[in-house]
C-alpha cells in the first residue's frame, strides 16, 4: 500500500508576517515549520505503516521554495520512506486552484492508494487544497478526519461536523484531510535525523508535472490579491487602574448603565 | 467563457436534518446587500437535500427571491460527492455571478470541491464582502473591472487581512464565516419563485458510505447568539473559579464563554470557545476576564459592540481592543460587580 502525505512548510505565525511589493507573501523572510494539521496527517500515515511495515510505504510531498527541503527531511527523520520536492519559479504566486492543480499534476505521475493532507495550513487557513486535489484526480475526499482506519481496499474515517460526526467508508484510492486533533505526532529520532540528511530528496520541476500551463503559478490563479496588509488594531479605549476593587466594580457598573444594559 | 452570461447572487442554503442552518439566513442578508449594487437584483437560494421543499418559505422570509431546489433521496445526509454534483450542476445551468457558501464544516468541504469542478476561484472564510473595482485603483496597461466581488479575509491566524478578487472567472465564489453577516428581520408571508431541478444522481467511485451518524448535541446555549458574554481565560485560575463568571452572567442575563487556554485545560467545553479556532461572536457587551488577548482570541470577538476587560497585567494585549479596561484582581472585582448589578436591578424593579 502506498500512502502519499502532502505537507507544507508554513511561516510560524508568531514570527511576524512580511509581504513582497506585489502583495504576495514574502515566505523567504519568515521562520518556517511543518504545518500542524499536515504533521498529524503524517503521523496517521506512519501509524498505518507501523502496523504493517513490510507492505506500507509512506512518501511525503511538498510544493514550495527549495528551502522547503527542511520539512521533507523532518518527515524522513520521523519515519517517512521517501520525499518529493516540487519547486519551480513558474509555480510561484499560486492560489489554491493553481496549487491543487500543480500537486495533482505531480500525483498523476506517482502511485498512491491513499493521499493524506492536513485540513488547513496555519498561514492561509483555507482548507481548500485537499478537496481540490481530490477533485482534480477524480477520487473521493473525506475532510476533517479525527480517526483513520485502513481495512483491505477501503478506509473508514471519523469525519467531524459542527454538530457531531459521521463514520464514513470510502474505497481507495481516496484523499483524507487530517485534523491536528487526530493524534500526537512523534518526535524525530536521533538515528532518523542522521539518516534523513543522507537520504535523497527527489526534486521535480515544471517538466515532471502533468498539468497545463494555464493552471499553474500566479497567471493560472483565478483569485487575485487586490490588497494585503497587516491588521490594524482598533482604536484603544480607556484603561484604568482603580484604587480599590469596589471602585473598579462601580466603574464597570456605570459603563453598563450608560449602555442601558442595567 | 462569456462572463456577462453569469448573473445574480446565489447562496447555498445549508440544511442539516431538514432544518436550515443560521448561516443560510446570514448569507441571504449579505446577498441582498450585494445585489443592490449589481444590475441583477434577484437573490437566489440553492436548497439541496431530500424532502426539503417545506423549507422554501423560510428562505423567502429571510430574503430569497428565488429558490432552486435539488431534491433527491441520495441527498438525505451530507456527502461530498452528491452535494458537489448538485451545486456544480446548478451553477453550470443557472450561471450565477456570485456564489456564497457558509464556511462551516460542510461548506468548507463542498465549496472547494465545487469550485474545482466548475473551474473557478474560491476565497475562504470571508469576513467582509463588497462590490467594487479591481484593481482597486487604475493601473496603467491593465483593464480596471467594475462591479467585482471584493472578498476580505483574515489570514495568518488573524495577523493579516487580504482583499481578493476573481476578475476573470465566474462565478465569483466565497465561503463566509458564520456569525459575521447580518440576517434581515424575517418578512412574514414572503413568497419566492421555486425551481425544481434534478441533474440525476448515479453513485460512482467518489460516493462514500455512511456507516453511522452521531450527533453531539449539547444543551449549552449557543454563545454566538448571546447578547452579553462573560468570557474567561487562563487568568480565572481554575474550573471552580468559573463560578464567579457564571454568577455575573446570571445577574446580567448573559452567557459564559471562554478562551482556548480554558478549553485546553479542560475547564470548559469546546462549544464555549471564542476565537479563530472557536466561534466568532459579536454581542452587545463582551467581558474579557483574565484573558490576555492573543490575536487568535481577538479575531473571534473584536466586532463586539462594547468590550470590557479585567486583567491584572497592565500590558496584556486585550487592553488594545477593550473599550473599557480595568487593571486589577478579577477575584475581588467580579463578585463585587455581581452584587452591584443585582442591587441596581433590584432598585429598578422595586
Amino acid at each position: 500500500m502506498k500512502i502519499v502525505v502532502c505537507i507544507k512548510q508554513v511561516p510560524d505565525t508568531a514570527g511576524g508576517v512580511k509581504f513582497k511589493p506585489d502583495g504576495t507573501l514574502d515566505r523567504q523572510a519568515m521562520l518556517a515549520i511543518m504545518n500542524p494539521d499536515d504533521k498529524a496527517g503524517l503521523e496517521a500515515a506512519l501509524r498505518i505503516k507501523d502496523a504493517d511495515p513490510e507492505n506500507v510505504k509512506v512518501t511525503v510531498l511538498t510544493m514550495g521554495l527549495p528551502k522547503a527541503d527542511a520539512v521533507l527531511r523532518e518527515a524522513l527523520a520521523m519515519g517517512a520512506d521517501d520525499a518529493l520536492l516540487i519547486t519551480d519559479r513558474v509555480l510561484g504566486g499560486a492560489d489554491t486552484w493553481a496549487t491543487s492543480s500543480t500537486i495533482a499534476g505531480a500525483l498523476k505521475n506517482m502511485e498512491y492508494d491513499l493521499i493524506i493532507t492536513g485540513r488547513q495550513a496555519i498561514d492561509g487557513d483555507t482548507a481548500q487544497v485537499g478537496p481540490q486535489i481530490a477533485e482534480h484526480l477524480g477520487i473521493p475526499t473525506i475532510s476533517y478526519a479525527r480517526e483513520i482506519k485502513v481495512d483491505g481496499s477501503t478506509v473508514t474515517v471519523k469525519r467531524m461536523f459542527d454538530d457531531g460526526y459521521m463514520m464514513l467508508k470510502a474505497n481507495m484510492p481516496c484523499l483524507i484531510t487530517a485534523l491536528s486533533e487526530l493524534n500526537e505526532p512523534r518526535y524525530m529520532t536521533p538515528g532518523g535525523i542522521f539518516d534523513a540528511f543522507d537520504k535523497e530528496v527527489t526534486v521535480w520541476g515544471r517538466a515532471q508535472l502533468d498539468v497545463e500551463d494555464s493552471n499553474i503559478g500566479l497567471n493560472g490563479s483565478p483569485t487575485k490579491i487586490a490588497k494585503a496588509s497587516d491588521k490594524v488594531a482598533k482604536g484603544k479605549g480607556t484603561v484604568v487602574t482603580p484604587d480599590s476593587p469596589q471602585e473598579a466594580a462601580d466603574g464597570i457598573a456605570a459603563k453598563l448603565a450608560e449602555k442601558n444594559i442595567i | 467563457m462569456g462572463l456577462e452570461e453569469y448573473k445574480g447572487v446565489f447562496i447555498y442554503a445549508q440544511q442539516v436534518d431538514n432544518k436550515l442552518s443560521n448561516i443560510a439566513f446570514e448569507l441571504l442578508g449579505k446577498a441582498k446587500d450585494l445585489a443592490a449594487d449589481l444590475d441583477e437584483k434577484k437573490v437566489t437560494a440553492v436548497l439541496i437535500g431530500s424532502n426539503v421543499g417545506s423549507l422554501v418559505d423560510e428562505l423567502a422570509a429571510y430574503g430569497a427571491d428565488r429558490v432552486i431546489v435539488v431534491d433527491d433521496p441520495e441527498l438525505k445526509d451530507y456527502r461530498t460527492e452528491p452535494y458537489t454534483h448538485a451545486l456544480a450542476s446548478v451553477i453550470n445551468e443557472y450561471k450565477p455571478e456570485i456564489m456564497l457558501v457558509g464556511a462551516t464544516a460542510i461548506g468548507r468541504d463542498l465549496g472547494p470541491r465545487t469550485s474545482a469542478r466548475v473551474k473557478t476561484g474560491l476565497t475562504a472564510d470571508c469576513t467582509l464582502l463588497e462590490i467594487g473595482d479591481f484593481p482597486l485603483t487604475p493601473i496603467p496597461g491593465q483593464e480596471q473591472k467594475h462591479k467585482q466581488l471584493l472578498m476580505t479575509r483574515p489570514a495568518f491566524g488573524g495577523n493579516t487581512i487580504a482583499t481578493i478578487a476573481c476578475p476573470d472567472n465566474r462565478p465569483q465564489m466565497a465561503t463566509v464565516r458564520p456569525g459575521v453577516m447580518q440576517k434581515i428581520a424575517p418578512i412574514a408571508g414572503a413568497k419566492a419563485e421555486v425551481i425544481n431541478y434534478n441533474p440525476g444522481f448515479t453513485p460512482n467511485n467518489c460516493y462514500v458510505e455512511i456507516l453511522d451518524i452521531v450527533k453531539e448535541v449539547s444543551n449549552i446555549a449557543d454563545i454566538a447568539d448571546a447578547k452579553i458574554l462573560v468570557s474567561g481565560g487562563r487568568g480565572v485560575g481554575s474550573k471552580e473559579n468559573f463560578k464567579l463568571l457564571e454568577d455575573l452572567a446570571e445577574a446580567l442575563g448573559g452567557t459564559v464563554s471562554c478562551s482556548r487556554a480554558v478549553v485546553d485545560s479542560g475547564w470548559m467545553p469546546k462549544e464555549m470557545q471564542v476565537g479563530q479556532t472557536g466561534k466568532t461572536v459579536r454581542p452587545k457587551v463582551y467581558f474579557a476576564i483574565g484573558i490576555s488577548g492573543a490575536i487568535q482570541h481577538v479575531a473571534g470577538m473584536e466586532e463586539s459592540d462594547f468590550i470590557i476587560a479585567i486583567n491584572k497585567d497592565e500590558n496584556a494585549p486585550i487592553f488594545d481592543v477593550a473599550d473599557y479596561g480595568i487593571v486589577g484582581d478579577l477575584n475581588k472585582i467580579v463578585p463585587l460587580l455581581t452584587d452591584k448589578i443585582k442591587a441596581e436591578k433590584a432598585k429598578k424593579t422595586a
